[in-house]
């Protein structure tokens, strides 16, 4: 018999969804002069609140905000008193978990189990992490007495809104810098509450400021002549526009970019496990993962038998409504995504892949994509090159390692990576030779404050987390 | 005063380990500090500088393989060989940057002594820079610093021997591998320096030398795919901003120049050495 899956919905009331945000800008809530945008649950289609959004003049104040912040409280403060307003953040944030996540997977259409088991337990990691440093800068190995950068004009991406809130502003705060923080245009309500947060916490008016807005915002923030540190997470593309606006500025500059990971499966990996880290490798958030494990590439003599395995467990995965707890695929953040995914997926039956999708029931209404594994893929199709930011797996075989690390290696993207095999040796070898940032050896897709992540090549440069995060904030 | 003729030589690129003249055919006379022929300089062309793209990145696979003692042993061998020649680089230094000798002298002794300071460098940057990650799981997490590939070095224009083995030794100290666009008016040192670099055990390839228009080849360096790193030193300043431009369209690390040249007789620290690496994380779950 079958056992069926009883719902397991998650209440909707506990995000405390208001009809309306407003931006943050020098400790207080203030209507912008943008146009006010509407965010849009995906998994529903209907919206949720307005949002003000900043207009130029209103990216000015926050800058001009954040340096009076600068020069008159924070740049100046102990390391030691910034550390416990940080620490308060991170206690607030665990404080208003279950809120934080409901609210994100309303926002994101993110599964009710990944914000809440990780995203928004790791964002508040990052600050109580980041707090420490404070008063410890000294020890960080850049010297004995390394001095922030001031205002730090921040962008980030929408597939993990809190989060990337977390890994912008954690460091930046503990470095001693103040804050302007743009939050993606259709996920900006879990940056507002954050901003509350913040407000709550006390932190002297204008440390953060919060301002949503689409593409052109980001421009007008980055290409502020008050910012001196400008950290973006989102495309390749847009990252290489930035870096070109900002050539011949001196502002510092770190960039999170796209990826397009190779998950390596070697013939004597432990198969059930090896299918488990696949399948979080390229369907953990839809596959809305910069890092995300999207070009498997399994030693020709098992391809068969582990993708049987894999297709087997792909159909066991659930796809519907985010906040039911049972969900393991929730929504496609936007319908602009959702149709990205589809014409790479179609460019992929064009060019000869084998299409295998999951025959599991599609919700009527929202933005959904069934996870889809490709077969007899080859290094030249669109599929295996282009980021494709959805649950959508690119399947390649090799026969030698040295084989497997060409065709990983044979990208110009350097984000991560995955190594599945017993042979501890074969794994150090790889990790060696592989050019990506982060290498998972029999695990994928783990992150810590305290591990740094970052891209090699046209992934991006400089690193968030640990000891070498601190870099990108510091003036060294 | 003898009657005998000197033999002078012929000053050529060095490239993937040789020493060929310009595809193009083309050189450049240079002169003293007073304005006296002194040699005719092979001037690169674009072609070059991808030959050397090519050579620099066929090289890194087996420079940045080798083991950390290796490389300072290597690296340390081209201070010994500097040493060697101590007086020839002191003449042609003298000649071209037109100081006294004593000063020149002085020069090339900073050389040799920053080639041994970035000797010591290679086994260590991986204990100061790396360590283990305490992450909050049951998973063992490290990271170590890893050169970034290919550099593209625009040479100091100023100081033709000292500057440029203050950029280079960083590059080698890594294990990354390294373009360089000579001193413009000043190259005559550098070729002499590849003289000593492709005696000392450093592979061919890992560095190429090219001397010629810095403004003519700066820019097909900062564009170039295979490319990951691009150090502005010795740039023209109004090309400076173009140069970061061009390198963001395949996101290069840019290494900014100070609007004045350095003096790189200061002590130096490992400011040249971390833009020059990524930071890899690599991770792995415990259990029994």
């Amino acid at each position: 018999m079958t056992w069926e899956y009883a719902p397991a919905p998650e209440s909707r009331a506990i995000a405390n969804l208001k009809p309306g945000y407003r931006m943050f800008v020098d400790g207080e809530f203030v209507d912008g002069t943008g146009e006010p945008l509407k965010s849009v649950n995906p998994a529903t289609e209907e919206v949720l609140a307005e949002v003000s959004t900043a207009s130029a003049a209103d990216v000015d104040k926050a800058v001009k905000a954040a340096h009076r912040a600068y020069d008159k409280t924070w740049g100046r403060m102990p390391g030691a008193e910034r550390a416990k307003y940080i620490f308060r953040i991170a206690r607030m944030i665990a404080e208003r978990a279950r809120e934080l996540a409901v609210l994100e997977s309303l926002d994101n259409g993110k599964p009710i189990r990944e914000s809440r088991d990780t995203d928004v337990p790791t964002a508040a990691a990052h600050f109580f992490y980041h707090a420490g440093w404070a008063d410890k800068l000294e020890y960080a190995g850049y010297g004995p007495d390394p001095r922030p950068l001031g205002v730090a004009g921040q962008v980030i991406p929408w597939n993990f809104p809190l989060l990337m809130a977390a890994w912008k502003i954690a460091p930046a705060l503990a470095c001693g810098n103040t804050v302007v923080l743009k939050p993606a245009e259709t996920t900006p309500l879990t940056a507002l509450v954050l901003a509350e947060i913040i407000q709550q916490a006390e932190l002297p008016p204008g440390v953060v400021n919060i301002i949503p807005g689409a593409g052109d915002v980001g421009a007008e923030l980055v290409n502020h002549p008050g910012v001196n540190k400008v950290a973006f997470t989102g495309s390749t593309e847009v990252g290489k526009v930035i870096q070109a606006s900002l050539a011949g500025t001196g502002k510092k500059l770190t960039l999170e970019l796209g990826g397009k990971a190779a998950n390596i499966v070697f013939d004597d990996a432990p198969l059930d496990q090896a299918v488990e880290g696949i399948v979080n490798g390229i369907f953990f958030n839809q596959g809305h993962v910069c890092c995300a494990g999207s070009r498997l590439l399994v030693q020709e003599s098992i391809a068969e038998e582990l993708l049987d395995r894999l297709r087997a467990r792909v159909s066991t995965l659930r796809l519907g409504d985010p906040l039911d707890k049972n969900t393991d695929i929730g929504a496609i953040n936007s319908r602009e995504q959702l149709t990205k995914i589809t014409e790479l997926v179609a460019a992929g039956e064009q060019e000869g892949a084998q299409r295998w999708t999951s025959p599991c029931p599609l919700p009527d209404k929202g933005f959904y994509f069934a996870p889809t594994v490709f077969a007899g893929v080859t290094q030249s199709m669109r599929i295996a090159r282009e980021e494709i930011f959805g649950p959508v797996l690119s399947v390649l075989t090799f026969r030698t390692p040295e084989e497997a690390l060409a065709k990983a290696n044979n990208t110009p993207y350097g984000l991560s990576a995955g190594v599945w095999t017993e042979k501890g040796s074969r794994i150090l070898w790889l990790a060696d030779k592989l050019r990506a940032g982060v290498v998972w050896a029999n695990t994928f897709n783990r992150f810590d404050p305290t591990a740094p992540f970052g891209g090699y090549q046209e992934s991006g440069f400089g690193r968030e987390g640990g000891r070498a995060g601190l870099e990108a904030y510091l003036d060294v | 005063m003898s009657d005998r003729v000197p033999v002078s030589k012929t000053y050529k690129l060095y490239l993937g380990g040789a020493f060929p003249r310009s595809e193009s055919g083309r050189t450049y006379p240079v002169s003293d500090a007073k304005g006296r022929f002194l040699a005719n300089a092979a001037q690169g062309s674009r072609k070059d500088l991808r030959d050397a793209v090519v050579a620099a990145r066929g090289a890194f696979g087996g420079w940045s393989g080798a083991t950390a003692y290796n490389r300072g042993q290597v690296i340390y061998r081209v201070a010994e060989l500097l040493e060697g020649r101590r007086e020839q680089f002191a003449a042609e230094v003298a000649a071209g940057e037109g100081v006294p000798s004593r000063r020149a002298e002085s020069l090339v002794d900073t050389a040799v002594d920053r080639l041994v300071w970035y000797a010591g460098w290679t086994d260590k940057i991986a204990a100061v820079l790396g360590g283990a990650n305490p992450v909050a799981g049951p998973y063992f997490s490290f990271s170590v610093p890893e050169p970034t590939g290919v550099v593209g070095v625009l040479a100091p224009q100023r100081s033709s021997l000292l500057g440029l083995v203050s950029v280079l030794a960083p590059v080698l100290a890594v294990g990354a591998t390294a373009v360089v666009v000579t001193s413009q008016d000043r190259p005559l040192p550098a070729i002499t320096l590849s003289e000593v670099l492709a005696t000392s055990d450093v592979p061919g390839g890992v560095v190429n030398l090219l001397t010629g228009h810095t403004a003519e080849l700066a820019p097909w360096l900062a564009a170039h795919a295979d490319v990951n790193a691009l150090d502005l030193t010795g740039a023209p300043a109004e090309l400076r901003a173009d140069l970061e431009r061009a390198a963001a369209g395949t996101v290069k690390r840019v290494l900014r120049a100070p609007s004045t040249e350095p003096d790189w007789q200061e002590r130096p620290d490992i400011r040249r050495l971390r833009p020059l690496l990524e930071t890899k994380t690599v991770w792995h779950p415990m259990g029994v």
